[in-house]
């Protein structure tokens, strides 16, 4: 590797993971969804995001997916400014990304194999490292004794788990979870928290949780950032829900 | 794109078609329907024309040649008749030939004894055959023009008739097919719709993992291809296997009619049908697909 490449990957893995500047997005006339926003997050950082319903949390999700370019302000993603990315960029923006939703949005009609393959056929990862990534992947989540079973026969915390393994095989260094607890009962929500965690402390990936869960934000001592219609009141590292009532 | 994905791409297309059997189905219905009638109406117009084209090929143009004219005068026409583009043939008719075909036919077979001499002497004629009866009047007005020609005997009713009738055929055809695609084109959109709405969380998936706008779409284009190749397979086996029993009964119970109908073989009712079909099918069903996954393609 050459100074210059050396200088380059330097300046590459220097940058945050995210950076919100100013962050405005407004979708009418009538009150910005986010309002100024700023947050920071560094590489391999463990972020909650936590808010009531309309907040702007789904708002600033789909800002970090591109789903949705800011009004003003910046958004940047693993040193990608999100608003200039064009149509065409998107696809390969958004594999710096997995995603885990809340009602785990798997392919019914597949097998727990192919749910989690499908990620990989999408970046046209070649046959052969498919089986072994897919394996890998199943394996960090504890499913590799269920790679054929249907996606049905599973519990709602196997499911996630699934959707967790599908977000994480094509290793990248964002993982994204939209209230990923909010379909699971406390144990399952719990075994849940506890695999990000895994994963974030033994893969580095910076994971960032959007939640409602109170028991679970406390109980993890991480980084809190709460939201309230569309702007942060509080950021604390090792932080825990705060009551808004 | 590699090897691999290509294949991927091709199987889950396929595959797609047995996933959602129900919407395959009633797609590959629409499409059948559609096609079905469209081939059953050109069958018919196809025919159509060919029987009238038939009648075109019988109408002929007479004409008399004067009296005087020597045999080299007579080849001379012949050959200047025979060189124009909408003749097709030119038959020399002697005045002995011509007594000897009409006489039997009008008078009876003992016309000789009834008639010493040849009526029809000096009427040597050329009995002339076009391509298009549309241009009939031009070559009647040329004929006529000749110094070697007495008299042009044709049916001017006739070939009006034939050109309007041809006319409105084709106009009418061009009308009947252009709205039997815009249904089809109609149905298919809403079928296609309604299969993607079922899938749109599957495309949202895809996108949503980073996968291209080409990746999300070629499945779905795929799948629309066949459905619509065998969408207009099965109206074309059906309609080849109606036609064929139709002209069957048609020759068994009408056997009148075959003398002045002339239906058209399948395999010439096939030459054009057939790609026309296969294409219109795999049209629509690249067109539906593609411009349908389209509008959910920006995610």
């Amino acid at each position: 590797m050459g100074p210059f490449e050396k200088k380059r990957k330097k300046k590459r893995d220097s940058h945050d993971a995210i950076m919100l500047e100013n962050v405005t997005k407004s979708y009418s006339k009538g009150v910005p969804a986010l309002d100024g926003v700023s947050i920071t997050v560094k590489k391999g950082e463990f972020v909650f995001i936590v808010g009531d319903s309309g907040s702007g949390k789904s708002t600033l999700i789909r800002l970090l997916m591109r789903e949705l370019t800011p009004t003003s302000g910046r958004v940047v993603v693993q040193g990608m400014d999100v608003g200039r990315l064009k149509h065409r960029q998107v696809p390969r923006f958004r594999r710096n990304i997995g995603i885990v939703f809340q009602d785990f949005r798997l392919l019914s009609d597949r097998n727990v194999y192919e749910n989690v393959a499908f990620a990989q056929r999408i970046v046209q990862t070649p046959a052969k490292e498919i089986r072994k990534n897919v394996t890998n992947a199943l394996t960090v989540v504890g499913l590799a004794g269920k790679y054929k079973a249907k996606t049905n026969q599973l519990s709602g915390g196997e499911q996630q788990r699934v959707a967790v393994a599908r977000a994480l095989v094509n290793n990248p260094p964002i993982l994204l979870a939209d209230e990923p607890t909010g379909n699971l009962d406390p144990k399952n929500s719990w075994d849940i928290m506890q695999l990000l965690k895994r994963i974030n402390e033994e893969m580095g990936t910076t994971i960032i949780v959007v939640t409602h869960n109170r028991e679970i934000v406390n109980a993890m001592q991480k980084r809190v950032i709460t939201i309230k219609k569309g702007v942060v009141i509080s950021d604390e590292e090792k932080g825990g829900y705060i009551d808004e009532d | 794109m590699r090897i691999s994905t290509f294949f991927y791409t091709l199987k889950q297309g396929i595959v797609n078609i047995f996933r959602n059997k129900w919407f395959s189905l009633a797609s590959i219905a629409t499409i059948s329907s559609c096609l079905f009638l469209f081939g059953l109406f050109y069958t018919v117009i196809a025919n159509f024309q060919y029987i009238i084209k038939t009648a075109e090929g019988e109408m002929s143009v007479t004409a008399f040649l004067q009296e005087d004219a020597t045999q080299e005068q007579i080849d001379q026409l012949g050959e200047m008749i025979r060189s124009r583009p909408e003749v097709s043939e030119a038959d020399f008719i002697s005045d002995e030939q011509a007594w000897a075909e009409w006489a039997p036919e009008n008078i009876g077979e003992d016309y000789m004894d009834i008639y010493a001499e040849n009526p029809f002497e000096g009427m040597n004629s050329y009995e002339i055959y076009m391509n298009d009866v549309e241009q009939q009047q031009s070559l009647v007005d040329w004929l006529q023009s000749l110094p070697d020609v007495s008299e042009v005997h044709y049916s001017e009713v006739t070939a009006t008739t034939l050109t309007g009738v041809n006319a409105i055929v084709a106009y009418v055809s061009v009308g009947i097919i252009v709205i039997l695609l815009l249904v089809s084109i109609f149905l298919i959109n809403n079928t296609v719709i309604i299969g993607i709405s079922v899938r749109r969380q599957e495309i949202e998936i895809m996108k949503g993992i980073g996968a291209t706008d080409f990746f999300v779409r070629s499945p779905f284009v795929i799948e629309g291809i066949v459905i619509g190749l065998i969408g207009s397979v099965i109206p074309l086996t059906a309609i080849y296997f109606i036609y064929i029993e139709v002209i069957n009964y048609v020759g068994i119970q009408f056997p009148a009619l075959t003398g002045l109908l002339q239906f058209l073989p399948v395999k010439d009712v096939y030459r054009l049908l057939l790609p026309l079909s296969l294409g219109i099918g795999a049209g629509i069903g690249f067109l539906g697909s593609f411009i349908t996954v389209r509008k959910h393609l920006r995610v």
